[in-house]
């Protein structure tokens, strides 16, 4: 049987394929070349020196950024173990406790909490934290991360939660098990890849947060003397150097972009390599 | 509510095979009987013409029985309807091969002088009538007639012996009836065989409609 | 007539007695049951005999699977489901005690295989000891070997009880099941419907383990499959939009069930 239309199906579905395709190849381009141009512009300035030494005075050439990636690493971690454990457990709560209208309210504030600019949580976090204590401090940039992250480890706990076949809860249960264990023991184990991996994730996409840590952390040419003390942080020192008129932070700017383009890959090949363990039945 | 089934279609299939096989048993016996009653060899070529078509129903119900409980797995009533078929078809082909019997005695019988039959036609009569109402019965599903024909077996056994004990006084008082006379008491004693698998089917029908067991007087 | 004879072939009679005979360890009594203003059992009174395999068999949706997760109340950790009634494990009344500990008592297996993915074998045969709080290594490996041969299971992951649940076939998987639920030793063990997913190999190696287990346990098992009914169990109860039409012995039921309704599903009848 032949249906009279149907050589003109076929070039529609050819059509259609070959749009996605260009599609797909595109945004494919775009990644490749942003990451191709920070490479090229940013790789070569990478040595030694740039990573383990200060920022040399204003109009000097050389110096590194080593204070930035420290500070990154210590604003970055203390949001980790802020905002980690609040998503973490609020996901939980809302996947396996939450009565649905509860549990609506809470995913709506998470989505609208998510919704907001980031620069808007630098100055929630300026007006609780910086103002009282009268000083910038990286504290206040862990808590404005902290606080972007939690909607993000949250929303995507939550999901991953669910992902856990009521057949496997019931499973444990049917045990004589506790409600409780069953989550802790059986529950988020079996989810465990999915939420490591959006953990990583929120912590890749905080990491590369700017907006919050101007009010925050402020930013610090030196080694910053603790937490509740000014610090330099990586996205910060790019944005500063790459609007200064001079020559060579220029070059240091994109150096710092190709250290924080590195970072956020390795969290996400990490993630790729968590998600692969198998997480709940067998397909 | 009631769905249709394929099943019935094989079910009944089987069935009117069986009902087919009942009539020619039925058939073979009455023409055992005329050839007695008549006296005329001619009906044994009609007993053993049929007899040929009851050994072939026999084996054919039976595969289809074995079929129909290795493709459907009947349950309940559908089973205990096989089961009964299984029993009534080995039933019938006794029946058929009594009949065969009575043709044979028959013929050594009317070859001799005339001699009475006794109780032999009453008993025919009563024979033929619970073969027809256990068929009857099975093919109405009618537990009221099964019961019935088990009612009268009664007195088919009280009228063979008293063929039996007839026949022995004749017998004993004059020898030269013994060939016939045991010719008689033969064909009395298939008769009354006949009465018995008519009652087993009897007791099957009841079984395979009300699902109680009826055999051995229990439950009568 | 050789008394000898007689005396030592045990007649069906003799059997059927001490079937009969079996107490009734569990039983629900007008059970109601369902979700927020649906009803889905109307009132059963179900017994369950000792040491035997009682099937529930009925159409889909006539609620089976709701009548045995409520007997170890399942059926009310879903949320709207609701259950009353009374349900009496040796006098005792079931809804009246602790959900938890009642699941330690009446273990259940379910339709398709549920091990937990992120557990070796071991672990999951051990999950209902160690999550409730037995520490004891040697008495939890002594268990698990234990209920993995009675769910004979043993020979074929003896060498890999390290490895993850997830690498076993479906059949496998399920005896896994058994074996978890057996290792918290139970009185009663539920089945709901444990042979959907597998194939007849599968299935055969299930049913034949069913044999075994009636020796100790009480077995209530829930099938679509009424040959399977009819094959593995002693007791059979047919349920129907809610209520129990008929619960009797497997043998009678399947040959003349005593209700018409009963007599149209066994026989397929039932559209």
């Amino acid at each position: 049987m032949r249906f009279p239309d149907y050589a003109r199906r076929k070039q529609v579905d050819r059509f259609a394929t070959a749009l996605s395709a260009a599609c797909a190849f595109f945004a494919l381009a775009a990644l490749f070349a942003i990451l191709g141009y920070i490479a090229s512009k940013g790789a070569a300035a990478v040595n030694w020196d740039f990573l383990t030494q200060l920022p040399k005075p204003v109009g000097e050439i050389g110096g590194g950024i080593a204070n930035s990636i420290v500070g990154t690493a210590k604003i970055v971690g203390l949001a980790a173990l802020l905002g980690g454990p609040i998503g973490i457990l609020g996901g939980i709560y809302l996947s396996e406790y939450a009565s649905s209208r509860t549990a609506f309210w809470v995913r709506y504030a998470a989505d609208a909490l998510n919704g907001v600019p980031s620069i808007v949580m630098g100055i929630f976090a300026y007006s609780i934290i910086v103002l009282p204590l009268k000083r910038f401090s990286g504290l206040a940039g862990s808590i404005a991360l902290g606080v972007i992250l939690i909607p993000i480890v949250l929303r995507n706990t939550e999901e991953f939660m669910r992902l856990v076949p009521r057949s496997v809860r019931e499973g444990a249960l049917a045990l004589g098990i506790p409600r409780w264990k069953c989550v802790l023991r059986v529950a988020l184990p079996t989810a465990a890849p999915g939420v490591l991996t959006g953990l990583l994730l929120g912590i890749s996409r905080i990491a590369g947060e700017t907006a919050p840590l101007i009010f925050t952390a402020f930013g610090n040419r030196f080694w910053d003397q603790g937490m509740l003390h000014p610090m330099a942080s990586l996205p910060l020192t790019i944005y500063t150097y790459a609007i200064s008129p001079y020559e060579d932070w220029h070059r240091q700017a994109w150096a710092g972009a190709f250290i924080l383009l590195m970072f956020v890959l390795t969290a996400n090949i990490l993630a790729r390599l968590l998600m692969r363990r198998p997480t709940g039945g067998h397909s | 509510m009631t769905m249709k089934r394929h099943f019935d279609d094989d079910l009944q299939a089987m069935r009117s095979r069986l009902l087919e096989m009942g009539a020619a048993c039925e058939e073979m016996v009455q023409y055992a009987l005329k050839l007695l009653a008549e006296r005329s060899s001619q009906y044994m070529d009609e007993v053993r013409r049929r007899e040929d078509i009851v050994n072939r129903l026999h084996v054919e119900v039976d595969e289809q029985c074995l079929q129909l409980i290795a493709r459907y797995q009947p349950a309940a009533g559908d089973l205990r309807m096989i089961a009964a078929a299984l029993k009534i078809n080995s039933d019938l082909e006794r029946i058929g091969d009594q009949a065969v019997n009575i043709a044979e005695n028959g013929m050594f019988f009317i070859a001799q002088p005339h001699m009475m039959l006794f109780h032999v036609p009453r008993m025919a009569e009563l024979a033929c009538s619970m073969l027809k109402d256990s068929l009857d019965a099975f093919s109405r599903k009618d537990v009221e007639k099964a019961r019935a024909v088990l009612r009268k077996d009664d007195e088919e056994d009280e009228l063979k012996g008293r063929v039996f004990k007839e026949l022995m006084a004749l017998m004993q008082s004059d020898p030269s009836t013994i060939q016939r006379g045991l010719d008689i008491i033969l064909i009395a004693r298939n008769l009354e065989r006949i009465a018995d698998h008519a009652t087993n089917i009897a007791e099957d029908v009841i079984f395979m409609v009300a699902g109680r067991d009826v055999r051995h007087g229990a439950g009568r | 007539m050789i008394p000898t004879i007689e005396s030592a072939v045990p007649t069906e009679k003799s059997e059927k007695v001490s079937e009969e005979e079996r107490r009734v360890i569990l039983s629900a009594r007008a059970l109601r049951a369902g979700y927020g203003a649906a009803e889905i059992l109307k009132g059963v009174d179900f017994p369950v005999r000792e040491r035997v395999v009682t099937a529930v068999i009925g159409p889909s949706g006539c609620g089976k699977s709701t009548l045995i997760r409520c007997l170890n109340r399942l059926h009310e950790s879903v949320p709207g489901g609701w259950c009353e009634g009374e349900l009496l494990l040796d006098g005792e009344d079931l809804l009246r005690i602790d959900p938890v500990l009642l699941r330690r008592r009446i273990g259940m297996v379910f339709q398709r295989p549920n091990p937990f993915p992120s557990m070796s074998i071991r672990q999951n045969v051990a999950a209902g000891l160690t999550l409730n709080g037995v520490r004891a290594r040697r008495v939890v490996d002594e268990r698990v070997e234990r209920a993995l041969s009675d769910a004979a299971l043993f020979s074929e992951v003896k060498d890999r009880l390290d490895e993850s649940a997830l690498g076993l076939s479906g059949g496998q998987q399920q005896r896994l099941c058994i074996a978890r639920a057996l290792a918290v030793e139970p009185e009663v063990l539920l089945l709901d419907e444990p042979c959907s997913a597998l194939d007849p190999i599968a299935t055969a190696r299930i049913e034949e383990l069913l044999f075994e287990l009636k020796k100790r346990l009480t077995i209530v098992t829930v099938t679509h499959n009424m040959q399977q009914a009819a094959r593995v169990s002693d007791y059979t109860a047919f349920l129907l939009m809610g209520e129990l039409v008929e619960c009797g012995p497997t043998r009678q039921v399947f040959t003349r069930p005593a209700d018409k309704r009963t007599e149209d599903y066994i026989t397929g009848r039932f559209g």
